[in-house]
């Protein structure tokens, strides 16, 4: 018998991703007023995926433009889209940039960024393949952030407190305690703005305060920006603390992803930003993550990071982005200070201001898993088990029927 | 080691700090990160970029050129990609396993539409960062779940990028006597030599067709004593097809051998690229095939690679996939594709052709046979690396040190240049 007979009979069947299959549960569902609170992805008032104006725009120019053609990239990625990118996630007048110590690799998406992240900390951080240099990730966050981290060989990816589920926001000392009790030399993953899933963020002040513990305890910095101009609708503003640890000289990541706020999400848009001591820094270090990139993709897909650089690039491309974007984040906005009324005019045990405190996509409701149950077997209204709900799956159309059932359930189910 | 303060006092928002402040610098936390060397294939490409010679010829990477040594947009692609557009798509996220469409004429293409493994739902075939992200995904799934064995056998030589990363899969690399350097052609007896001594259960690679870095392929007697042996050292067949249609220019002919092997009973695991044959290059398209005992081990084996996606890059890009599929999928673009395909290796054998015709009027007194009887976009010239060396420094033509040529990037207009410096170095 060939030999892949024996071995594939031993694969064990995995559970599936929850997200996911949240996502497979609502498409099968019959019922005419259901809802889908899961999947991380925008949506217009008609709960339709929306096609950025001026990514529409930009594409036809693609399609046009019989100069371009499909050839490979090179293997860190287009150069005008990695440094478009960066420019982004940093400010264009930033120190960092000036001063020659900014470098980036395209990567498929936020996920692929983190990946090449990680891989290239564990070759060459903290004395050298070391795998067992803790990950901090905190609690709760992506749950695809252990298995990047994991599956890159670290042996050692803890949580660090973040989220106070009584006073359902920041639990700031915790944070805090964690940040000084960890070994030296630890990596903390975290999140530049619109924290998922909670949809908090440390205040200015609070972020100072994570900057001088981890400046003085010499922690590692990775920041993950998926919501850049998601979050407040204005891109500077969401880049304030990753653009504050660069003024503090602090050496970093920052994975960026391009897949919510161009709405590229299956063209894989991403961009590790690394911030360095020097040039000659940023030059040995880009040198290996080609060695990275080699063995698991060779260079990165180029439709999406073009239509970015283009658009980037461009002033007027670049004005109707920010304009495309605000659009998304005042929707979210909207539907959050909706929810919010309404749920205090039912009179729904609790507070709810988290509502329209926390930011970006996501929410956490503060539902307990009985009642998240109850949600999508009783009202047929899919959130994920965390109680976290995407504000952008709500619409004018069906935030009542969401309002009334929250009110149900947190009145019924405890 | 994070910069050292000359002060604690925090600085206010968006303030640079003061330059007393920057000129205190502590070391990086990447002092001790290495230059790492230039990529040995895609590396001879940027040396190209930098040469300011204007006779300078790359035939360094498989990319196909035209004539006139220009990149080619295949009409079917630039069709496909017009259709595209029209339809008004979404960009949602794509499965992790890729776009259903492209997977299933993925597939058929390499199988046979016709095949009794599609039939009977035993293969998973996933979308894949194209070649190399295929074999990525492959190397971490045989490194995961074939426990029984650690080894993967290479034929001597083989592509540059397939140790790299089935050892950070964490595999390890043997080989197996393949090219013959005398005859500039296959080692028949060699291989075969070589194969009966590979323990039970190891994992062997073959190049399905236009055979890299030499352009030998196997000829289909010798294939099925290849598969013969296989079979009863027990081992794990990993087909690695990159060149389906342009070894021979037909799409069939070239998936030949792994059609038998499936059809002699080797449950095998494939790796496709459309990067060569579409001309997608830089969308990278691709896809991971295992050939499964029954539709039930194909979905517990899906439910794993997925396992093995998500951490790498969540789910493949659209936009390639997409072209594929619309090819793969639309009757006319279809038998568009497969006369491109045919003309692209046409185009090479030509080249070949020329190359030799060229040498000889040189005055080379040297065999060149092989030049000729390779196949596929790659030619084993049998130079030397020093002769490689001086082909670059003297006349600007670029190939990997191994003296791989790529023969897509040999046009009529610089035959005789590129035949003038072989000759010159080997005279």
């Amino acid at each position: 018998m060939p030999a892949s007979r024996h071995f594939c009979q031993k694969v064990p069947q995995a559970t599936p991703v929850a997200v996911f299959k949240l996502s497979n549960d609502f498409k099968d569902d019959p019922n005419p007023m259901k809802v889908n609170l899961g999947v991380g992805a925008y949506r217009t008032d008609e709960g339709q995926p929306w096609v950025l104006p001026v990514v529409k725009k930009v594409e036809k120019l693609i399609v046009a433009d019989n100069r371009l053609n499909h050839e490979y990239l090179p293997i860190l990625g287009l150069p005008e889209f990695r440094s478009s990118a960066s420019k982004i996630a940093l400010g264009e007048d930033s120190p960092a940039i000036q001063e020659n110590r900014v470098g980036a690799v395209q990567c498929l998406g936020g996920t692929g960024a983190l990946k090449m992240g990680a891989e290239f900390l564990r070759r060459w951080y903290n004395g050298n393949d070391n795998m067992k240099t803790p990950v901090y990730v905190s609690a709760p966050t992506w749950e695809n952030h252990n298995s990047v981290f994991a599956n890159a060989g670290f042996k050692d990816v803890r949580p660090y407190k973040y989220w106070d589920a009584e006073k359902r926001g920041l639990d700031l000392a915790g944070f805090l305690g964690d940040l000084e009790t960890a070994p030296k030399h630890s990596i903390f993953v975290l999140h530049a703005c619109a924290h998922n899933p909670t949809g908090t963020d440390p205040t200015h002040v609070e972020w100072m305060q994570v900057a001088e513990v981890m400046e003085r305890r010499k922690l590692f910095v990775f920041f993950d920006s998926a919501y850049q101009g998601f979050a407040s609708g204005c891109l500077d503003k969401d880049a304030w603390a990753v653009r504050y640890f660069v003024t503090q000289g602090f050496e970093m990541f920052c994975a960026q992803s391009f897949s919510k706020n161009f709405g590229l999400y299956n063209e894989r848009v991403g961009n590790l930003t690394i911030v360095a001591r020097d040039a000659d820094n940023v030059r040995r270090v880009l040198s290996q993550m080609e060695k990275i990139v080699r063995v698991t993709w060779s260079n990165p897909p180029s439709q999406g990071a073009r239509l970015v650089a283009i658009t980037l690039n461009t002033a007027e491309l670049f004005a109707e982005w920010k304009d495309n974007v605000k659009t998304m984040a005042d929707r979210v906005l909207l539907m959050r200070a909706s929810l919010q009324a309404k749920l205090q005019a039912l009179g729904t045990p609790g507070t709810w201001d988290h509502i329209t405190q926390q930011i970006g996509m996501f929410s956490f409701t503060g539902l307990n898993p009985k009642q998240v149950e109850y949600m999508i077997k009783e009202r047929s209204i899919y959130l994920m088990a965390s109680g976290r709900i995407n504000m952008c799956g709500l619409t004018t159309k069906n935030i009542d029927y969401v309002a009334k059932s929250i009110h149900e359930t947190v009145v019924n189910v405890q | 080691m994070a910069l050292l303060k000359s002060s604690k006092i925090i600085s206010t928002v968006g303030l640079h700090p003061p330059l007393g402040v920057l000129s205190i610098r502590a070391s990086s936390w990447w002092s001790e990160v290495q230059m790492g060397p230039p990529d040995p294939i895609l590396g001879v490409s940027e040396a190209y970029k930098r040469d300011t010679n204007p006779k300078k010829i790359n035939l360094g990477v498989g990319a196909y050129r035209d004539d006139q040594g220009k990149p080619y947009v295949l009409s079917c692609v630039r069709k496909a990609e017009a259709q595209i557009a029209a339809k008004k798509l979404d960009k949602e996220y794509l499965a992790i396993g890729g776009l259903g469409d492209f997977t299933k004429a993925c597939a058929k293409l390499a199988l046979g539409d016709d095949n009794e493994v599609i039939k009977s739902g035993r293969n998973i075939t996933v979308q894949t960062i194209s070649g190399t992200g295929s074999l990525r995904i492959g190397a971490n799934f045989l490194s995961r779940f074939h426990t029984e064995a650690r080894d993967v056998y290479l034929p001597k030589p083989s592509w540059g990028n397939h140790t790299p990363i089935f050892r950070d899969a964490g595999m390890q690399l043997k080989a197996y006597t393949y090219y013959d350097p005398k005859t500039c052609g296959f080692d028949f007896q060699g291989a075969l030599n070589d194969i009966s001594k590979i323990p039970e259960k190891s994992v062997i690679m073959l190049h399905a067709c236009a055979h890299n870095p030499t352009g030998v392929d196997p000829r289909p007697e010798q294939w099925k004593e290849i598969a013969d042996l296989v079979k009863k050292r027990n081992l794990l067949v990993f087909f690695d097809m990159a060149y389906q249609g342009f070894a021979s220019g037909d799409i069939d002919r070239d998936a030949w051998a792994v059609r038998y092997f499936i059809e002699q009973g080797h449950n095998i695991v494939l790796s496709q690229s459309f990067a060569k044959n579409m001309g997608l290059y830089g969308e990278r398209v691709g896809g991971f095939t295992v050939v499964c005992k029954d539709a039930e081990e194909a979905k517990r084996v899906e439910s794993q690679l997925k396992i093995l996606i998500r951490p790498i890059y969540s789910n493949p890009p659209m936009n390639g996939a997409r072209i594929a599929a619309t090819i793969l999928n639309t009757p006319d673009l279809y038998k568009e594709w497969l006369g491109e395909v045919h003309g692209m290796a046409n185009r090479i054998i030509t080249m070949r052709e020329l190359l030799v015709a060229n040498l000889k009027k040189e005055g080379s007194t040297r065999n060149w046979k092989h030049v000729i009887d390779q196949i596929g976009m790659f030619c084993f010239t049998g130079l030397k690396p020093e002769q490689v060396e001086r082909l670059t420094k003297e006349f600007s033509i670029y190939m990997t040190k191994d003296g791989r040529i790529s023969m897509a990037g040999v046009t009529s207009g610089n035959v005789g240049y590129l035949a003038q410096g072989i000759h010159a170095v080997t005279k």
